[in-house]
């Protein structure tokens, strides 16, 4: 009898510890439901927010935003073209700079990097994405800038004659396309970087293996077996560093030259859209001014949307193997 | 998890008593020490948001009335006063007719505080005496039709000065502002083809140059590019030790930009004030053989009719004290303090605010 009292008892507790985990579960679902729709919602809301800001712009200058170069708030033209430019050509820039670079520092620390050695690299890799952008913006300013001036463009140009192509012509200041370009490289870089180093660390033991066996040198494993795999994951990196350079205001503002042209040259100041609107909305007092600033930042949100659309689609295709 | 349940809990409980606790903490200290103070918001203009702090720090330490200050910009200024978010804007520009028009409260008193004055740095190793320049040279190096140093036409204004044979690098502002809006005023008032290629505002569209954001990314890019010439507010370039050129004035004098120099464009723009002026007046290319040309007033923006009469009368009080005692500490901070005669204009002009409130 005492033993069916005690059986009676430890089943009843199994129960209440059950019925209490279940309250938790519903609790937790709840949470963690309402975060999964506030920021879809929030997202939403911006962007009704921002393009019905940005409607009496449109509907006043129209499409000319996105092509006219002309940008005159005194007369009231608003051509954001070249600061469409800007965003584009400095964050492509960025990325043919840091992409091969994070892509080596990924593959040295998840196939060559002693034990040791892999814990620091990757924290100080990582580091980087946690240093405030104005950081970067001076030392864009006493660093970067002078350096590209006496040395870097100088070199570019006349020592390596890059100077006949129309990339890397005229006057060698400093503030430009190349400086934006390579502050943006070296803030994307982490991203793409810890991206990277993670899905290679995740691509099974047995991948390596598979390929050693069947007489791969190490490069050749790498090559073949583990970038292969990890392909889908890197690209998800690439794009976020993307994303990181199209968006990025203050470092870009400060070593960009903040000029409204469309010009071939590197060595030339350009503009972007977020600089565009960190420099003007302060004192924008106009109500066209305001919208129209309101409207590029629009063009801004649908060109980011566009880009993690396209890195999506890759991510997938790759993933299922269509692009090899 | 049962746990972590309860810890959460637990910890959310304690945050909301420790609210609780500072709310009924605030709310019982409130009424002993300060009960008759309304406090004051104000927003607006950055560039005299250095004077304007320890104007208001003082205030505080005299008469207990606080006022919150957020140097958010000239134009950002214009708009929360034109939505009543605050009690007064800052502007380092006149608002415009039609942004008066759009303002909800009624007419807007513009109340000049003190000057300021823009100057032309540059960077040119080996040259120690300040460069002169003439409106018109100025304009043509900022429309890209001057674009060597050695140019016959500065050489010819800087007789024995050793002008490099190098390319000038024209720095500008990226960023709206009231510098900016000085700078192209005087240009524009001074010099007919600036009028009618550029003309004038807190941005204009800029023929050649490099922008940089702020007095400190102007200086900082004229500092560390020889050949480099830009603007910036003289209070700047003097906690700076930048290089400043001499300007021609309206009178055929060379003026080094100074706090003197820029009241004694005032003095001369003031005596030619009619009584009834609203004060949106220019004062770049002031006459006067000591004026110095590039010199702008920059006013605090109030409704002429305060809605809340207690609010009202405590920052005409301020503004009294700020044109008497405030107008002293103006030089040190490299601010030009009014002329005296006008500060007293001013003061009598405040008495036209309509204080008797809608509550």
């Amino acid at each position: 009898m005492t033993a069916i009292s005690a059986e009676a008892v430890q089943k009843d507790r199994r129960r209440l510890r059950v019925h209490e985990a279940a309250i938790g579960d519903r609790i937790y679902e709840i949470l963690t439901t309402a975060c999964a729709l506030v920021v879809p919602a929030l997202v939403i809301a911006i962007a009704i927010a921002i393009f019905a800001a940005a409607w009496p712009a449109f509907a006043k200058v129209g499409l000319s935003i996105v092509t006219s170069t002309d940008w005159d708030v005194r007369a009231g033209k608003f051509g954001a073209a070249p600061a469409i430019f800007g965003t584009l050509v400095s964050s492509v820039v960025a990325l043919i700079i840091a992409t091969p670079l994070a892509i080596g520092v990924a593959i040295f620390l998840s196939e060559f990097s002693p034990k040791w050695l892999r814990q620091p690299i990757g924290f100080l890799v990582d580091l980087l994405a946690a240093v405030p952008s104005v950081v970067y913006g001076l030392w864009g300013i006493f660093v970067l800038l002078p350096l590209l001036r006496e040395q870097v463009m100088p070199f570019l140009r006349d020592t390596l004659h890059l100077g006949a192509t129309p990339f890397f012509t005229g006057p060698a200041y400093g503030p430009s396309m190349l400086a934006a370009g390579i502050i943006l490289a070296i803030m994307a870089l982490p991203y793409i970087s810890s991206v990277s180093r993670e899905v290679l660390l995740a691509v099974p033991r047995s991948q390596r293996e598979a390929a050693l066996a069947l007489g791969a040198t190490r490069w050749e494993m790498i090559r073949d077996a583990v970038v292969p795999y990890a392909k889908s994951g890197i690209i998800g990196g690439i794009m976020l560093g993307l994303g990181r350079a199209l968006g990025e205001t203050m470092a870009v503002t400060m070593v960009i030259g903040n000029r409204l042209e469309i010009s071939a040259s590197l060595f030339s100041p350009g503009y972007t859209m977020a600089s565009l609107i960190a420099n003007q909305f302060g004192e924008a007092t106009s109500d066209l001014h305001l919208s129209a600033l309101m409207a590029v930042g629009a063009i801004l949100f649908v060109i980011t949307l566009i880009v993690n659309a396209v890195a999506r689609w890759l991510v997938w295709q790759v993933s299922r193997g269509r692009v090899s | 998890m049962r746990a972590l349940n309860v810890a959460a809990l637990m910890m959310f409980a304690v945050a909301c008593a420790k609210e609780n606790g500072n709310q009924s903490a605030t709310a019982s200290s409130t009424p002993t020490s300060s009960s008759q103070s309304v406090d004051l918001t104000g927003a607006g203009a950055t560039f005299p948001y250095p004077l304007y702090s320890k104007w208001f720090s003082d205030y505080a330490n005299v008469t207990g009335v606080k006022i919150n200050y957020q140097s958010i910009g000239s134009g950002g200024g214009i708009r929360q006063l034109s939505e009543e978010t605050v009690d007064f804007g800052a502007s380092d520009s006149p608002m415009s007719d039609e942004e008066l028009a759009k303002a909800k409260g009624g007419p807007v008193l513009h109340i000049p505080t003190v000057l300021g004055a823009d100057v032309i740095t540059y960077n040119l190793p080996g040259v120690t005496t300040p460069l002169r320049f003439t409106p018109d040279a100025i304009a043509a190096i900022f429309m890209g039709r001057i674009k060597k140093w050695n140019d016959t036409r500065l050489a010819s204004l800087n007789p024995g000065v050793a002008l490099p044979n190098q390319d000038i690098l024209v720095v500008h502002r990226s960023d709206g502002s009231g510098t900016t809006y000085i700078f192209t005023d005087y240009l524009t008032t001074a010099v007919p083809a600036w009028k009618t290629a550029v003309g004038k505002g807190k941005e204009v569209k800029w023929p050649v140059g490099l922008g940089a954001k702020g007095n400190e990314g102007v200086a900082g890019q004229v500092k560390q590019t020889p050949g480099a010439l830009g603007y910036v507010e003289l209070a700047y370039a003097k906690q700076n030790n930048l290089p400043v050129a001499a300007i021609r004035n309206k009178s055929g004098q060379f003026v080094v930009a100074s706090v003197a120099a820029v009241t004694a464009a005032a003095a001369g723009a003031a005596k030619a004030l009619p009584p009834d002026t609203d004060y949106r007046i220019s004062i770049v290319d002031a006459p006067g053989a000591d004026s110095y040309p590039i010199s702008s007033f920059t006013w605090i923006l109030a409704y002429q009719k305060q809605k809340d009469a207690v609010k009202g009368k405590k920052l005409v009080d301020f503004l009294n004290w700020a044109l008497t005692d405030g107008e002293k500490q103006a030089g040190p901070l490299d601010y030009a303090p009014l002329p005296a005669e006008m500060a007293s204009t001013v003061r009598d002009r405040l008495k036209t605010i309509d204080l008797t409130g809608t509550k």
